[in-house]
């Protein structure tokens, strides 16, 4: 895997923002930021409701997934790229979503929406309408998503990579900082999980690091090259960056983004939770 | 937006014995020329200086963290400017206001 087939530069973007072949795609952790501006062209993807099942907690089904890029005219030969807001959080997890159901070429624009506003690139509020297309996704690839059994089964036996923050890894936060604390579930990690924090994989403005330094801060925190991996955060959205980044970008096998995540994790009776800075015993 | 009150943001609905409230505005320029960037990102960074989380600036220049208590940085990105990193101190039950001008 090369970096040139799953990331384009945010000039490489407004190359072709009249290509129709790319379907440019906001997925944001704000939602309503799309309408305030967005990449001329661009669709929008709401990662609360297009993309979770409205009942249960889940994705949206196979069928589901297929009516709304058909509806979205979203086809199947199209190269999909995907940016948002946060150093690309959510288009990361938009992007791992695309490959479970199978989307052959889907790219991130390195660095997100800040990057684009801080170039001074240009946003416009007008909605493109695109003609509708008859998707067909697959089957949901289970290699890539990890469930919690899975999870606590991996407790001391596989690479498990905690992205949060280092005060929310360490229980003295229970969400990122620019949202409420209020929430029910314990706080603190999975025990013998390593924290490297999501953001220590982009630049400051947003753009991915460099595969040498990338290399590096994964080396660093002694990740077993032999073992399998899992990341994690708090809802699955910023170890999509982080599984970006181990899956795609260095092209390590066998790694899983856990979307059930703390908040999951952190609800479950009886498993073991371990508080402070050290990752802690098996 | 020139004149927009100073730190501004409404506090309803957030109980500040839990938080740690960090919030404020950046503005361009300085004294009464000052304009609101509304399209700026605000970064905090704990006390090691690792990043904790990103916001970007509302309309009105403004931004919020819910920090715990202690020492952060408050870094600013914008466009046509250079970061800008300003220290604050969070607590339990308080405001930590910051004024961001690049």
């Amino acid at each position: 895997m090369s970096r040139e087939n799953v990331l384009v530069s945010t000039q490489w973007v407004e190359e072709h923002l009249d290509d129709p072949n790319v379907v440019v795609i906001e997925v944001d952790e704000d939602t309503s930021a799309y309408d305030k501006g967005h990449i001329r062209n661009a669709i929008k993807l709401d990662w609360t409701t297009d993309l979770q099942d409205q009942v249960r907690r889940d994705f949206v089904n196979k069928q589901a997934f297929e009516q709304l890029l058909s509806e979205r005219g979203v086809a199947n030969d199209h190269t999909v790229i995907l940016y948002g807001g946060n150093n690309n959080g959510f288009a990361a997890y938009a992007y791992w979503y695309f490959k479970l159901y199978g989307h052959n070429d889907v790219r991130l624009m390195d660095g997100g929406r800040k990057k684009w506003e801080l170039d001074s690139r240009e946003l416009v509020t007008e909605v493109p309408t695109r003609e509708k297309t008859s998707y067909v996704a697959k089957d949901q690839d289970p290699s890539i998503r990890a469930f919690r059994d899975e999870v606590v089964e991996a407790i001391g036996v596989k690479n498990l990579v905690d992205v949060r923050s280092p005060d929310e890894y360490a229980g003295r936060l229970l969400a990122p900082a620019h949202l409420p604390q209020e929430v029910a579930q314990r706080a603190g990690h999975i025990p013998t999980s390593v924290n490297v924090p999501w953001s220590k994989n982009a630049n400051d403005d947003g753009t991915f690091k460099s595969d040498e330094e990338l290399e590096k801060l994964y080396a660093e925190v002694g990740f077993d090259e032999d073992k399998d991996t899992i990341a994690l955060c708090r809802i699955g959205e910023r170890s999509s960056i982080t599984w970006f980044v181990l899956h795609e970008l260095l092209g390590r096998k066998n790694v899983k983004n856990y979307d059930g995540s703390w908040t999951e994790y952190g609800s479950l009776v009886g498993v073991p939770v371990v508080l402070g800075d050290e990752p802690g015993e098996a | 937006m020139c004149g927009a009150t100073a730190g501004g943001l409404s506090l309803d609905g957030i109980n500040l014995e839990k938080q740690a409230v960090i919030q404020g505005q950046v503005l361009r320029g300085t004294g009464d020329d000052a304009e609101p960037v509304g399209n700026a990102y605000v970064r905090l960074l704990d006390s090691t200086g690792e990043f904790t989380a990103e916001v970007p600036t509302s309309a009105t220049g403004h931004f919020r963290f819910f920090a715990g208590p202690g020492e952060w940085t408050v870094r600013t990105l914008a466009p046509r400017a250079e970061p800008t990193d300003r220290k604050v101190v969070a607590a339990l039950g308080s405001v930590a206001e910051v004024q961001v001008a690049i």
